[in-house]
């Protein structure tokens, strides 16, 4: 479970810069990228507290 | 630009605070990058970026100067705050006890306090910008100093409130949020700069440098009302930004837990994110707005990211802002708290949010953000000189080390003249207009060491007679 959702979080970190790169690129319009990065937002908050900081509760 | 916390998610200045922190509690290198990285990467960054622009500076002075003043403030953590941090591992108030008394370090406190409330209330204001993108109500122009508008108090009066209850009552679950939003907000403060270079006519990465000049940071005279801003004024307020923490010593609290004191270098983490990439990014996004529009100069960093990143950018404009509010509201409660003990530490906070919430309906400390900050940390910088030269030349230059400590005084004189005729004079050379308030510090921070040493001396030999 842990390794799905750290799995999620770098696809989350992925998802948060890569919108705005293919926009810089030309390769996607810019309400696309804000649509991406809202949905990979979504996603890092949702999987990473399953793995982040867990220890130090 | 923040304040101090402690490494990870722990409740700041709970712990070990009136004893060195012992080997077993001490930590490694990563809990500070991540530290610095998360905490200087705050919603202030938002409002300090256009600040840039408006006060024209141009494309190698911001540049150049932002690389320089980060450097000279990163080698600052490392070379003044961290020797002495790993050396006595205390916390600032304590080591400041020892040597000025117990009032004195209570004045200093009392200071600390208004200074920590007035920046919490910087970064209700830059929340309640957000409120702006979904609800119609007037917001703050770049020149105001008071409210404005029924509906700007009432959006910092429900930001603040929130973020008060918060912290009173949710320290450490904000404190977890801050460490999980961490990494995402970095990489959506680049994602503003990237979104705004395109939106602006930079398209190529071959041509990005030339086109800088003559679309963003352009040089020429600042906007009305602001002070024009050379590589010099970046450099200076890159590398004073945080003189409240690294020549002002605040952060000995944090590098006590270093277990070495080159981890200091870890700021680099903060410096170079926060400081850099993500003020450049801010200021790439105001200069968008201006290209399309030169009349509208307000600076509100919640429209400026919804434009840019959409509900994402927004997002991130509120959590950067609460997760840094959060620590400076606790802290200035706690500082405040020192002056009264028997106080209740959730109705001291919760009073302390109240003060940020009323200081930051007036965008008058937001708009001014630069000065403001410049005057924090001349204001505290005092007292950082006095625990250097205290802790490395007292023994060499003659007058006893930890004063206070030694003879029980509680107001050692020396240190409360050298705080009182530092500031007289670095405000009396700004008021003469010898130097700006960006650049006294410097100055100041010798001022502060000659007086200490004499004053030392002076009151020491005097009682010894």
């Amino acid at each position: 479970m842990r390794a799905f959702a750290r799995l999620v979080s770098w696809l989350a970190l992925a998802g948060t810069i890569l919108p705005p790169l293919l926009f810089f690129a030309d390769r996607m319009d810019l309400d696309q990228a804000k649509l991406w990065m809202l949905v990979a937002t979504v996603a890092w908050f949702a999987a990473t507290p399953v793995w982040m900081d867990r220890g130090r509760e | 630009m923040t304040d101090q916390t402690l490494p990870a998610s722990r409740e700041p200045v709970n712990e070990y605070e009136r004893e060195p922190v012992p080997e077993r509690a001490w930590l490694g290198f990563r809990s500070f990058v991540g530290q610095y990285a998360g905490e200087h990467t705050a919603g202030t960054e938002l409002m300090i970026g256009p600040l840039f622009i408006a006060s024209g500076v141009s494309a190698i002075d911001i540049v150049a100067g932002l690389i320089v003043g980060n450097l000279l403030a990163v080698l600052s953590w490392v070379f003044l705050t961290a020797p002495i941090a790993t050396r006595a591992r205390l916390t600032l108030y304590y080591q400041l006890e020892k040597i000025c008394g117990r009032r004195l370090a209570t004045g200093y406190n009392l200071a600390n306090g208004v200074m920590f409330c007035f920046l919490a209330g910087a970064m209700v204001t830059v929340n309640a910008t957000a409120a702006g993108v979904w609800f119609d109500f007037r917001m703050p122009g770049l020149n105001d100093l008071y409210p404005n508008s029924v509906g700007w108090v009432l959006a910092v009066f429900v930001m603040g409130a929130l973020m008060t209850i918060v912290a009173a009552y949710g320290y450490n679950f904000v404190a977890r949020v801050a460490n999980i939003a961490a990494p995402w907000m970095v990489l959506v403060f680049i994602g503003y700069g990237i979104v705004g270079l395109r939106e602006i006519g930079i398209d190529s990465i071959d041509t990005m440098w030339t086109q800088a000049q003559t679309l963003i940071w352009k040089g020429g005279d600042p906007l009305p009302g602001q002070v024009k801003f050379t590589i010099w004024h970046v450099l200076f307020f890159a590398w004073f930004c945080n003189m409240a923490m690294h020549i002002g010593m605040a952060d000995l609290s944090v590098f006590r837990y270093a277990r070495k004191s080159w981890y200091a270098v870890a700021s680099a983490s903060g410096m170079y994110l926060g400081h850099f990439i993500a003020w450049l990014a801010a200021s790439i996004l105001y200069a968008l707005q201006l290209h399309r529009d030169p009349t509208n100069t307000s600076v509100l960093p919640g429209p400026l990211a919804y434009n840019a990143c959409g509900i994402a950018g927004l997002i991130c404009v509120i959590m950067a802002g609460w997760t840094t509010a959060n620590p400076t509201i606790y802290r200035a409660g706690l500082a405040f708290q020192a002056i009264v003990p028997s106080s209740s530490r959730y109705r001291v906070t919760l009073f302390t949010g109240a003060v940020a919430t009323l200081a930051g309906m007036f965008p008058a400390i937001a708009m001014k953000l630069l000065g403001f900050v410049a005057l924090y940390g001349l204001i505290l910088m005092p007292m950082g000189a006095v625990v250097f030269v205290d802790f490395w030349l007292s023994g060499k230059l003659g007058f006893r080390r930890n004063y206070a400590e030694a003879t029980g005084t509680r107001f050692n004189w020396a240190a409360g003249l050298t705080w009182g005729l530092t500031l007289a004079a670095c405000v009396a050379i700004v008021a003469m207009g010898r130097l700006q308030i960006y650049f006294v510090g410097l100055p100041g921070w010798f001022v502060a060491a000659t007086l200490y040493v004499v004053l030392s001396r002076l009151l020491q030999r005097k009682e010894g007679r």
